[in-house]
Formats: structure tokens, sequence, C-alpha cells
């Protein structure tokens, strides 16, 4: 006890006094808050909160989903830009300064045997920002809209995320619009809405994995992630409420990079890509719509391009197009405030894929025991909307491989891959605070942790076994947009 | 003491005269009626609840409609029409006699239509429940929905079978009770009082036009039509006609009605047009039709 001068007891003092700080804090924060937004600007155009659209923003809210696949119309006849201010611009920007940690165990480092001789565990900290989303949305005119997000990353660097345009309700039909350039796919669970944001749980590790060749060599021949926007044209169908929704995509083979570039090898097929997906929602009762759906994405990717006279490849020639696909179910559940999304997910890529060999050299080329590598994945994420000022978010994610590239036994030749090799887990809660809600700019307070384990996918140069390489990651950001 | 004691029993005296005089003075005033903190709404087998509702207005309306359902939300300077004021509860769609509150239903169809050429979109992507919930929750902000109950809703009898005649009469009607003043000859909502009219707001208000291909605000089924002139559209200098049109009259007029909506293929539009006089007044009141909705003759 801490006790000293007059008898004051100075320890209980500074507890009283520090409680009574973080109290009034508490009360400040509450109570200095109204009532909260993604792209601001269509809050603006039309007046609505944008809690109206997002059941936290940048997450929608089904009267949010039924505005976007109506291309952004409320369809009220005032959707037209003819019916804005002259001066009305819809753009909105996005950012999230923040504070945040990197722990990752199991990173290989120098060490006094030399380069890449030893494991340890690294940390970094410190303040930082995301990199900005500049979104630009609307219509050009009734039932043509577009979406143009021109996007850096923290160095500055300028890609488009998104670019299209939009015919919506061809022929009066909710049931025929047609989408054309670099969009995110009609994913039930959009990444691009994801309602995290730290290095490991700002992205869902199903929709990006790739089986891994060996520990410590990663799937050589082709990038692709369902979660990332992609080049083509789309055809989506949805009822007048939005119950029922149906999309069928065609898609260029570049993963949505531009100029036929796309993947490791910096070059692309002819082929072309297909996604399908299909979900109904029902309403049950008081506890609100549930939904059901699935999806699914035929792939392919060239295995080796031509060359030109110099030996480099050129872009959009690649040839010895192999298959791959991905595919899942999803049921999205309401019980009033909580909603839960589960997601069951399948991959499947083409051995001359996964080894990265030139499919005409046929199976002789392939290396000894591969096989067609094939996972299964599963997701339950659970929020519970306090209000519309709170969020508490919840995910894990889990990945298991289900045939290895290199299985099978083993030989004198070569050694088969750790059963688990690849496997993934991962974690994240958080919440968000919007400590205002209003009908003109977006504002919140982000608090994530979250951990990701992947199974045997480095090599120990300590002891020549494959270990596994966790990640964790502690944000507290302020998100906001205007 | 005894002095404090007298000033007791003064003070006591006095209060015994003064009060009961004071509460004379007021009893002409009858206690102002204060909305329920709770209500119920009926529609259909749904029954809302206002507290569930409550949840729901403040994630969706109070931007326009206000927290304190007054229709001065932090968006309301900027939109016109000026959101739905439901302490006032005078609303626009009804089933009911004009003056009266709609039932319950008006409300919920109300909220799953939306509103043409305002800023009232359709919430048809909210469930039924929630739906009904935000009706309760709309009937707590006005005392009205606790001294009085909703009107009786206007009898729509069997629509009498489409003839040419019936299209005839109902134009005759559109003059004789001059429809035309406000919508115009043609149906376009630009008749010579038309830019004089105002609200209940005192703001300008523009009469419905037929030409357009918009749905009219209160539905778009003729049974709908029907009802905006029987029960007026209350709160817009739109009257109540049902004292003075027959309900086999009051059909006629929904017929011809539906001839002005040029760009909204109908019966009563196809019939007209197969007369050669049909014809010739649809072809020379054509417009070409603007994105926007306006109109101009080629």
């Amino acid at each position: 006890m801490d006790v000293r001068g007059n008898g004051v007891n100075w320890s209980r003092f500074r507890l009283g006094t520090t409680l009574t700080a973080s109290a009034m804090l508490l009360v400040v924060l509450l109570f200095a808050c109204s009532s909260a937004s993604a792209i601001p600007a269509f809050a603006r155009k039309y007046g609505m909160p944008c809690s109206s659209c997002h059941e936290a923003w940048p997450k929608l809210s089904p009267f949010g989903q039924q505005f976007k696949d109506n291309g952004y119309q409320l369809g009220n006849d005032r959707d037209a830009p003819i019916f804005q201010s002259p001066a009305y611009w819809p753009i909105a920007l996005r950012i999230t300064p923040n504070w945040h940690l990197e722990h990752n165990e199991n990173t290989i480092v120098d060490g006094p045997n030399g380069p890449s001789s030893a494991v340890t565990t690294v940390t970094t900290r410190g303040f930082d920002y995301t990199g900005m989303d500049m979104l630009t949305a609307g219509t050009l005119a009734k039932n043509f809209s577009f979406l143009l997000v021109p996007s850096s990353d923290e160095t500055g660097a300028f890609h488009f995320e998104s670019a299209n345009v939009r015919f919506d309700n061809v022929f009066g039909s909710s049931w025929i619009n047609i989408k054309v350039g670099k969009f995110e796919l009609d994913n039930l669970l959009s990444e691009k809405r994801i309602l995290t944001l730290s290095n490991n749980g700002g992205f869902y590790q199903n929709y990006h994995f790739q089986p891994w060749l060996a520990p410590g060599q990663a799937e050589p021949s082709y990038v692709f992630g369902i979660g990332d926007n992609q080049l083509g044209i789309e055809w989506l169908g949805h009822s007048a409420n939005d119950r029922t929704r149906v999309s069928a995509a065609l898609l260029q083979g570049t993963d949505g990079n531009p100029d036929f570039q796309s993947g490791i090898l910096s070059y692309a097929g002819r082929g072309y890509e297909g996604f399908i997906t299909a979900s109904q929602g029902f309403e049950l009762g008081s506890l609100g719509l549930q939904r059901v759906g699935g999806f699914a994405y035929f792939g392919q990717a060239p295995t080796y391009p031509e060359y030109s006279q110099d030996g480099a490849p050129i872009f959009g020639t690649g040839i010895g197009n192999e298959p791959y696909y991905r595919a899942g179910f999803l049921g999205m559940w309401t019980f009033r405030k909580l909603d839960v999304t589960t997601m069951y997910f399948y991959g499947h890529d083409n051995v001359f894929l996964a080894t990265g060999t030139p499919s005409n050299l046929g199976t002789a080329g392939l290396p000894e025991g591969a096989h067609a590598p094939s996972w299964n994945g599963a997701l339950i994420e659970t929020n519970y909307a306090w209000s519309p000022q709170l969020i508490l978010i919840n995910r894990y994610e889990l990945i298991r491989m289900r045939q290895q590239t290199l299985g099978g036994a083993a030989t004198d030749t070569y050694t088969p891959n750790p059963g688990d090799l690849g496997n993934v887990d991962a974690l994240t809660f958080g919440f968000r605070y919007y400590p205002f809600i209003n009908t003109r700019a977006g504002f919140a307070f982000h608090n994530e942790y979250s951990i990701v384990w992947n199974r045997k996918v480095q090599i120990s140069p300590v002891t020549g076994l494959p270990i596994d390489l966790t990640s964790s990651s502690l944000f507290f950001g302020i998100d906001f947009a205007f | 003491m005894r002095n404090i004691s007298s000033l007791k029993f003064c003070l006591s005296v006095a209060s015994a005269l003064v009060l009961p005089l004071a509460a004379f003075g007021q009893g002409d005033q009858a206690p102002a009626a204060k909305p329920a903190s709770h209500m119920e709404s009926h529609i259909g087998n749904l029954t809302g609840n206002s507290d569930a509702g409550r949840q729901l207005y403040f994630r969706y309306c109070w931007g326009c409609h206000g927290p304190h359902g007054d229709g001065n939300g932090e968006n309301a300077p900027w939109v016109t029409p000026q959101p739905r004021n439901f302490v006032a509860a005078v609303f626009k769609c009804r089933s009911t006699p004009t003056g009266t509150l709609p039932t319950d239903e008006d409300l919920y169809n109300s909220i799953r239509r939306g509103f043409n050429f305002t800023n009232m979109p359709s919430w048809l992507a909210l469930t039924a429940q929630e739906r009904a919930n935000l009706v309760a929750f709309i009937k707590t902000f006005s005392p009205r929905w606790v001294t009085e109950k909703p009107g009786t809703p206007i009898p729509v009898p069997a629509e009498p079978k489409l003839t040419i005649e019936s299209i005839k009469h109902g134009g005759e009607l559109f003059q004789k009770l001059e429809c035309w003043k406000c919508h115009g000859q043609e149906g376009r909502g630009d008749g010579p009082s038309a830019s004089t009219l105002t609200d209940s707001n005192d703001q300008p208000i523009r009469p419905y036009n037929f030409t357009s291909d918009n749905r009219s605000k209160c539905g778009s089924t003729n049974q709908d039509l029907y009802k905006i002139f029987m029960s007026g559209v209350d709160g817009t200098p739109m009257p109540s006609f049902a004292d003075v049109v027959k309900p086999e009259d009051a059909w006629d007029l929904v017929h011809y009605l539906r001839t002005l909506q040029y760009n909204n293929p109908s019966p009563e539009l196809t019939l007209w047009e197969s007369t050669p006089e049909g014809k010739a007044i649809v072809a020379a009141k054509q417009v070409k039709e603007t994105a926007t909705g306006s109109g101009f003759k080629p």
C-alpha cells in the first residue's frame, strides 16, 4: 500500500482518478456522438444515412444490396443526374490512418551460420496508413450507371480497382442487367465490403488460397483470387425485391490485370473464364432475412507463352491452357441483430498448373508423384450489430488440403509433401464503432486482432524440417470516408 | 412558534381558495393528449411492434423524417417535397375518407411502394415484418393515433366493363370536374392553376403528369386511381370527390385517365386507340419522352 505525506492513500487516489477519467472519457465518447456510411457520395445524393445501405459500412444491408443491384438507383425517378444540383460531384475518398502491430513467428532470418540460417520471431509496430480508394459511382442517365475506383497503395502507386459501366433494367426487366469492364465478382460474401482491415484479417483466406508445390515453394505458374476484381462482362438478374439473384460472367483470364498481363510469369492466355452464382433469400418471421446460395468459377490458365526474338514472353499469347475451378455454398443467417455467414469452399487446380509444367511436355514432363491438388475450405463469420453505431465482428476460416501436389508415398527419388502442407486456420475478431452517423460522411473507430496459422509452409534452416508460419496483426484504425 | 403556525394556516386557506379557481380557469382546456409510447400495427397476419420499429427507424428513416418524426431530419432542408411529418399525421395515400387517419395497411403499402419523384424510395427489400414494425413505430409520434381511430376504408365497387362510352364519359367528367385546371387538358400536369399550387407546408407542388410513364404516388392499379380521387390526397390541393362523384362515374374517369398515359400501355389505351377518334387524339397528343420524364412534342 502506498501511503505518503498527510495520510492520503495515493495508490487508491490514482486508481480512483483513473477510473473517473476513464468513465468520463467513455461518457464523452458515447454522448458526444449522435447517431453512421461506404460511398458517402450516395449518402449525399439521396440524403440517406449510411446505415440505410450498410448494416455497418462497408457491409451492405439488404436495402443497399438492392440499390447496388438496381444500378445504384432507388427507382423513385430521381436517380438520373439531371435531378441533382449541377454542383454535385459523385466522388468519395476512403483511407484509414492506423497504428498496427505485426507479429510473425518462425520467420527465417540471417544467423551466425550465414544468410537465412536462423529462425526467430519478428515483431514490427507503429503508426501507419492504408492505401486510399477514390470511389466514384452513380448514374449517367436513367438505367445507365458506372463505377470507377482509382486506388492507390500506401506509397501512392495507383491502379484501377474497378472501372465498369452498367446497363440496368434492360427492356424494363430487373432480370436483365449488364456490366462491362473491371468489377468485383458477384460474390455473395463481398471481399470489397469486408469489415476487417488488418494485414492478416483484411481478406478472405479462402478467396485467395493457392496450394503449395512444396514447403517454401509457392505454386509457380499463375495467380488467381476469386476475391480479386476481374475483367469481363456480367449478366445479373434479380427479382424486384432482390430475394432471388442470379448472375453469370464471362471473364478475361488475367485476374483483373490490364494489357493481357497476369501471373508470376507475366503472360496471359487468350482464354475466357466463367463465374456463375445464384441465391435465394427468404423471410423467417421476426428473425429477419435469410439467404442461401452457391457459386462456381471455371478458370483456365496458360502453362507456357510464345516468345519474342529476345526470349521474352509476349503478353497475351499464353497457350497450353489447363483448367482450375473454385466452387462453394453460402448461407447468410439473420437472428435479429446477430447475423451469421457460413461458407463451404472447394478448390481444384490442374496438375500442370500446380507444378508449373508446360503442358506440351505431357505427363512425362511432370515431377515424379505429381497430382492435381484439391482442397476444402470453410468460413463462419458472426456479426452482432448492437446498434447502427456499433458492430462486433468475429470470423474463423479454415483450409484443409485434400490432395497435395506432390503426394503419395515416398520413393527413392522424391519426398512427398506433408499431408497438412498449406493448411490454414485464421481467426479474426474486433469491433467497429461509428461515433456519428449522418447523411454526408462516414467515420469509424476500427479495432481488430487477427491471427493466421499456415501449416508447414517453410523449411526450418535449423532442423531442415517443415515448420508453420504464424502471423498475427493488432490494428487500431480511424476509418473515414467522405 | 405561534406566528409560524398562523402563517401556515393562512397559506393553507389561500391555497384552498386559489387552487380550485386556477383549476376552474383551465377547465375548458382539455389536457393535451400525448402520443403512445408503444403501438402495434396489424396488416393481415402480421403484427408490427413499435419497439422493434424504433431500431429500424433510427437506421433508415431519421435522416429525412427526423428523430422526432416531425419531418425535420438533417436532410430535410434539401428535400422536395418535404418529408412527411408523422406528428401531424396527415397522410397522402389512404383508403380512408379525407381528413381521417389511414389504415395500417395504407401506411404499410406506402413504405413498400415508395413515392415517385420524391426522396422516398420503395422499401421492398425490407422484410414484411420489418415494414409492419415501422408502421407501428410511426404511430408513436402523433397523439392522433391515441385519440382517433383510422377511417373506414372507402368501398371500391367492382370495376364495370370497359367500353368506349365509359372512356368518353370519363372525358366529359374530366372537363366537368375541372380536373384540367391543374392536370392540364392533355394530362401533363400543366393546367392553368398548376404553377400556383402549394401543399400544406406552403411548398410548391406539381400535379401528377399522366403522360409520363411513371406510376402515380399512391399506386398503379385502377383500384388505386379510383381510391385517389375518392379519398383525396390529404395535405395537397387534390380534394376528395367522394361527395360529388358516383362510383360508376368514378370508374369512367379512371378509364379516361388511363388513355392519357400514352407511354404506359393499358387495355383502356388500346381500346381508345382502336377507334379513329381516339387514335387521332392520341397521335395529336403524343410526345417524345426524355430520360428525365419530361416530354416534348416532336
